[in-house]
């Protein structure tokens, strides 16, 4: 069982009455590319900020690594190898391309050093700046950013501001990657291009990615398992044509 | 051109004060209404270890570890238990501490001003100008102060990651930023500020009450808000404007008097004309 990256066991939220997710059962094993699809309102993005500690499970729990997370605190389960993006690209919008990465390097244990070394200009602080730059710049060339990286994040195109959002993640150096509406607003051109770099990428990080999109070639051409959720419950999951394919799975996406 | 001097560093001490106020508010998005009361409690720890030591660096030295402590102990006993409660909540709160600062020192040290003799080093002429040396030491001092913490922001792990909790906190700790680490250390580079700007305060006017915190704590207010709150540059430039407008009214006899009056009304006209105050949000050094 140790190549399972996340489980989740139960895992469901109540708002007041509503119960907006509940026991949602999800394997997702290491390197796979695992999607979570399903009409607007289903609860995936509730699922996500779950994972991530925005919100507190009110049932089941959630394993990374074989190791529980639910209770920690959002900063912590990034540090434990969660990372997102978001359904609306929440940059740090009036900071540079690179300070962007930058900021997400901040608590990797290797980029560590204390204010007093950053006071007193200490040789630790310099090779941890100069290592920490160079790390960033090569991840924005993963991304094709690096000649962006001067520019203010809020000046990017559209496109651009997902590609730099999936950057910042990684620089968090996460083991899950969770991807909310990748291609969103994107074009076909740039849809097929963000495909190539989220395997390019699973294969470089050594990463999961569970994702979760509306575009089903996108979803159908790159995930090799899905869940899918209506309702806040799982209507129908396992390898992905087969899944989407289900009768059930079409009448709640068409009605009927 | 001496009340131009005596102007900037008065600024200098208007500025310091409000680089709590912006930093904070940027940060944390609240108002700190009890910072201008930690300039009183660097006061009276310098007024009491220099009456135990007699040695007035020494005063300074234990007069900055003191305010730094009490904004991080204010912080998280007063501030972090209201941490998503609503702006006003917290405002209360904040001039609840306040009003319990005034009132602790009030009964260590009763309510009489008392007056303290800080090392004078009297003046000298530079180009036939008598200028006071405290007046050069607070502009030379609050000058590399400021620019240390503009570097400080810029090029270190703890200023960037103070710039995007002040963009988007949901985002920052998403991305791992331990928030209340970096508001705690924001408390604490704020209270520091205070303690210079109380040595500086002291220099300038050398009595102390329990209440002499107020006046300066509001004008570095006002200072914050018209260079733009939430915004380090603005702090500056605000709190340099408000020292030197207060000063060269008071240079004028006929409009001497009306000084505060003045200042407020510029604060006024600021919100009226550009309500994000001369800096805000359009500079991109957000803190």
């Amino acid at each position: 069982m140790s190549d399972i990256v996340l489980e989740t066991r139960n895992l469901g939220i109540s708002f007041g009455g509503l119960k907006a997710v509940q026991d949602v059962n999800l394997k997702v094993k290491k390197n796979e590319l695992y999607g979570l699809v399903g009409p607007n309102g289903a609860g995936k993005t509730t699922v996500f900020n779950m994972l991530t500690g925005v919100y507190q499970p009110t049932t089941g729990t959630f394993l990374l690594e074989g190791e529980e997370l639910k209770g920690k605190s959002q900063e912590k389960i990034n540090h434990k190898g969660i990372a997102r993006t978001f359904q609306n690209i929440r940059l740090f919008n009036n900071m540079s391309v690179i300070r962007n990465v930058l900021v997400a390097l901040h608590n990797q244990p290797g980029f560590r050093y204390t204010p007093f070394d950053a006071m007193l200009h200490t040789p630790k602080y310099y090779d941890c700046e100069v290592r920490m730059r160079d790390t960033a710049k090569e991840l924005l060339d993963v991304f094709g950013l690096l000649e962006e990286r001067n520019n203010l994040a809020c000046n990017l195109s559209y496109g651009t501001q997902r590609r730099l959002e999936i950057a910042r993640a990684l620089a968090t150096n996460p083991k899950l990657l969770l991807l909310d509406e990748p291609a969103a607003g994107m074009n076909p051109n740039e849809t097929a291009e963000l495909m190539e770099i989220v395997k390019l990428i699973r294969d470089k990080f050594d990463l999961t990615v569970l994702l979760i999109e509306h575009d089903m070639k996108f979803v159908s051409g790159l995930c090799d398992e899905v869940t899918v959720l209506n309702f806040g419950t799982t209507l129908a999951q396992g390898e992905t044509n087969e899944a989407l394919n289900d009768p059930e799975v079409i009448k709640a996406y068409i009605g009927g | 051109m001496t009340t131009l001097i005596d102007g900037l560093s008065l600024g200098a001490i208007y500025s310091l004060i409000a680089l709590g106020y912006t930093m904070v508010y940027g940060i944390a998005k609240m108002l700190n209404f009890a910072h201008g009361d930690i300039i009183m409690v660097g006061a009276y720890t310098i007024l009491t270890t220099l009456n135990i030591t007699g040695n007035p660096y020494v005063a300074i030295a234990v007069s900055i570890v003191v305010c730094t402590v009490s904004g991080i102990v204010i912080e998280r006993l007063a501030y972090k238990p209201l941490r998503g409660a609503s702006p006003l909540a917290v405002l209360i709160t904040a001039i609840g501490v306040s009003f319990f600062l005034q009132s602790i020192a009030q009964l260590i040290y009763g309510s009489k001003s008392q007056s303290i003799s800080l090392p004078d080093f009297g003046k000298v002429s530079v180009g036939g100008l008598e200028i006071n040396v405290n007046t050069i030491i607070t502009l030379v001092v609050g000058g590399i102060i400021m620019a240390a913490l503009t570097v400080f922001v810029k090029k270190t792990n703890t200023g960037r990651a103070m710039q995007a909790v002040s963009e988007d906190k949901g985002a920052a700790l998403l991305m791992g930023v331990n928030v209340n680490r970096i508001i705690m250390i924001t408390f604490a580079i704020g209270s520091a500020l205070a303690a210079f700007a109380s040595l500086f305060y002291l220099m300038q006017i050398p009595s102390i009450t329990p209440t002499l915190g107020s006046m300066p704590g509001i004008k570095a207010f006002t200072a914050a808000v018209i260079g733009g709150i939430g915004s380090i540059p603005g702090a500056m430039l605000g709190g340099m404007l408000l020292g030197l407008i207060e000063k060269i009214c008071l240079s004028i006899p006929a409009i001497g008097p009306y000084t505060t009056a003045i200042e407020f009304s510029l604060l006024i006209i600021i919100l009226l004309v550009k309500p994000i105050g001369i800096l805000g949000k359009k500079v991109r050094e957000k803190v």
